[in-house]
């Protein structure tokens, strides 16, 4: 079944651009969705509820990959986005009555606006410019979210009710997992073609030689708001699965750490990649939860771990950042491509 | 006070001495932000490099300081030099562990590296220190200074007077020291400087030295003006606003651009924040930033880049 040849013997552009290049990996991938389907039936609660913050990350280190991976534009504003998607959807459900299914899309298109408005100074702005105007944007939606208080309710925080559709509540960690895992899986096939195709081949473009890009034909206002639109759609259908899942919602769950913590992961993952953005996100929704069992095992030693928690989780963090940068700066992705190379011609590798 | 005047004019009297009064404690804080953005400033000339940890730097040289008075009580100006000797330490080594395999990195992730070390610094100053807020001992006399209708405390003209010697020191040092042109040369084309035999190592790590070292000081007289905690931290996103109005690359700019900064966010706080509750002096020098990004990228003193194919 392994069929596969040494080397590369792709004649067309077609060929080297389709979805699966073997039948192994389709075969491979439709066992990975088989068994997304089965496995969450014989999982408890707690895991159940770390896969499902998996979802919701991979969605948003998704967006944020199309925009900062694929097309250079450096977002320091993502956690606010994600605000603005959880905000949106809570006030269309409890406030103004709309039913879930419309209101998940409505807060990713709300969430879009608000990324291209943010997204015109990047036209003008490069590189670190883009990355401090981003920051003022994290700063000013901020500021928003705890002061529009008919919509937000300030820092005493929104209150959300579990998804339903027709009729059908999702209100169990199981339930949800269907819903989020359903998100995930069109998220990543929409982005895999969207890379794929001409708004993705122009996105890198942009990403690595602007100039030049513009003179073969890019638009650059057009691709680049495309990029900054998809990116902050993606935020919001996030940030709205999010809120809907732990039903309180105040400012302090999309501050500037948000942010960072999305840019860690697709660094963490691989920038340019959409398995990157999945490794990313796995990696930094499970490392808090596996320093936290940690901590747990080692505080009858030293009590003083449970006080400085969140310091110790920050530093680690830190810690990991820097690594990957000094040690793997192209990400996990690359590490599985290599690893991939490796057992591909096993054991007769030369 | 003026018994005589009629009651309108001593409110006008009362609404100009609060004007000063805000604008004092403006520049104060506008210097300290000065001193840190002559940092960012001087690692962006030298380097290329933005640093998200200046505000974490600053909160080690505020710790650092006080640890030193308050628990093993060594007298002020000692510490005071001895902490610049440790944030000159420090700067060497984060540049050597950090920052020096990251030359000739994409932008992000140098941007992403400092805010790791930015977590990391943190984590460090809370597992040593802990979570409370700390007041440094009195050092500076409370007894406040009259200037016509103006009350100033002393610490505020001390800090103000330091912000103002390191800045002219700093201004001093690159116009006529050789280390100083040597970091002007790299800044402006490493291959031209080091085939002129100037050690382009060398001048990065003088960059970091030197940023960590001003910041260190505006920890120390920040924490004597405040409290110390960890949330000194954000001083440094805050510097960003005053980078972006002076120029990047510009140090008369970063002087300008934190004076300017630290008395608009004085006046909003006078005047805008008790009209619509608390927060707007966080944020309207950002809403700054924003608009001088749109109208003037490159500031009032930077270089706009020009760039080629």
């Amino acid at each position: 079944m392994n069929a596969h040849i040494c080397g590369d013997y792709k004649t067309s552009y077609k060929k080297d651009m389709v979805l699966f290049q073997t039948p192994f990996s389709k075969f491979w991938i439709i066992v990975f969705l088989v068994s997304l389907c089965i496995i969450p039936l014989f999982l408890d609660d707690y895991v159940l509820y770390v896969c499902n913050m998996i979802g919701i990350a991979i969605i948003g280190a998704l967006g944020l990959n199309i925009l900062t991976g694929f097309t250079g534009q450096i977002s320091l504003g993502h956690g606010a986005f994600l605000g603005i998607g959880a905000y949106a959807s809570a006030y269309l459900v409890m406030d103004l009555g709309f039913p879930f299914f419309i209101a998940l899309p409505c807060a990713g298109v709300i969430t879009a606006m608000f990324g291209m408005v943010f997204g015109i100074p990047s036209l003008r702005l490069k590189g670190l410019y883009l990355a401090i105007a981003t920051l003022a944007a994290q700063f000013i939606i901020e500021y928003l979210m705890v002061h529009v208080e008919f919509v937000t309710n300030g820092v005493l925080g929104k209150m959300v009710d579990f998804p339903s559709i027709m009729g059908f509540s999702f209100d169990t960690d199981l339930k949800y997992f269907y819903l989020v895992a359903t998100m995930a899986v069109i998220a990543v096939t929409v982005a895999k073609n969207i890379v794929r195709t001409r708004p993705g081949r122009a996105f890198i473009a942009i990403r690595d030689q602007y100039i030049s890009a513009e003179v073969m034909g890019v638009n650059l206002f057009k691709y680049k708001l495309m990029a900054f639109a998809f990116s902050s759609f993606l935020a919001g259908i996030a940030g709205s699965l999010w809120a809907h899942y732990v039903t309180i919602i105040t400012p302090e769950h999309f501050t500037i750490g948000v942010s960072i913590e999305y840019l860690a992961m697709i660094i963490i993952g691989g920038m340019g990649s959409i398995i990157g953005s999945i490794f990313g996100a796995v990696f930094m929704v499970l490392l808090p939860e596996v320093l936290r069992s940690l901590s747990g095992v080692l505080s009858g030693e030293f009590p003083m771990i449970v006080n400085l928690f969140a310091a110790i989780k920050e530093g680690i963090f830190g810690l990991i950042i820097i690594g990957f940068l000094v040690y793997e700066p192209d990400g996990m992705a690359h590490r599985w491509q290599m690893i991939k190379a490796y057992w591909k011609l096993w054991p007769f590798s030369y | 006070m003026w018994p005589a005047l009629s009651p309108v004019l001593q409110e006008a009297i009362g609404t100009m001495d609060f004007f000063l009064q805000l604008l004092v404690s403006g520049v104060v804080v506008g210097s300290i932000y000065a001193l840190v953005a002559l940092g960012f400033v001087l690692i962006y000339k030298a380097t290329g490099v933005i640093n998200f940890a200046q505000g974490e730097f600053l909160m080690v040289g505020a710790y650092v300081c006080l640890a030193m008075v308050a628990q093993l009580h060594i007298p002020f100006w000692i510490a005071f030099v001895l902490t610049m000797v440790v944030t000159v330490v420090s700067g060497l080594i984060i540049e050597r562990l950090a920052l020096r395999p990251m030359i000739g990195e994409p932008i992000i992730s140098i941007i992403m590296l400092t805010i790791g070390l930015s977590s990391v610094l943190k984590c460090v100053v809370l597992v040593v220190w802990g979570p409370n807020n700390r007041v440094y001992p009195q050092f500076f006399s409370q007894v406040p200074i009259h200037l016509g209708p103006v009350v100033i405390s002393q610490v505020y003209i001390w800090s103000v007077g330091f912000a103002i010697l390191f800045l002219t020191l700093f201004t001093l040092f690159f116009r006529y020291s050789s280390s100083g042109i040597a970091m002007r040369a790299v800044a402006d084309d490493q291959q031209a400087a080091l085939s002129m035999g100037i050690s382009v190592k060398k001048v990065f790590a003088m960059a970091w030295c030197i940023a960590f070292l001003v910041a260190g000081v505006g920890g120390v007289f920040l924490g004597n003006i405040n409290v110390v905690n960890v949330s000194l931290g954000f001083f440094g996103l805050k510097v960003f606003p005053a980078v972006i109005l002076g120029g990047l690359d510009s140090i008369p700019g970063a002087i300008v651009g934190g004076l300017l900064i630290g008395v608009l966010e004085a006046l909003t706080g006078g005047y805008i924040d008790p009209i619509v509750g608390g927060g707007t002096k966080e944020v309207i020098p950002f809403v700054i930033l924003v608009i001088i990004l749109m109208v003037k990228p490159y500031g009032l003193f930077g270089t706009p880049e020009i760039e080629k194919v």
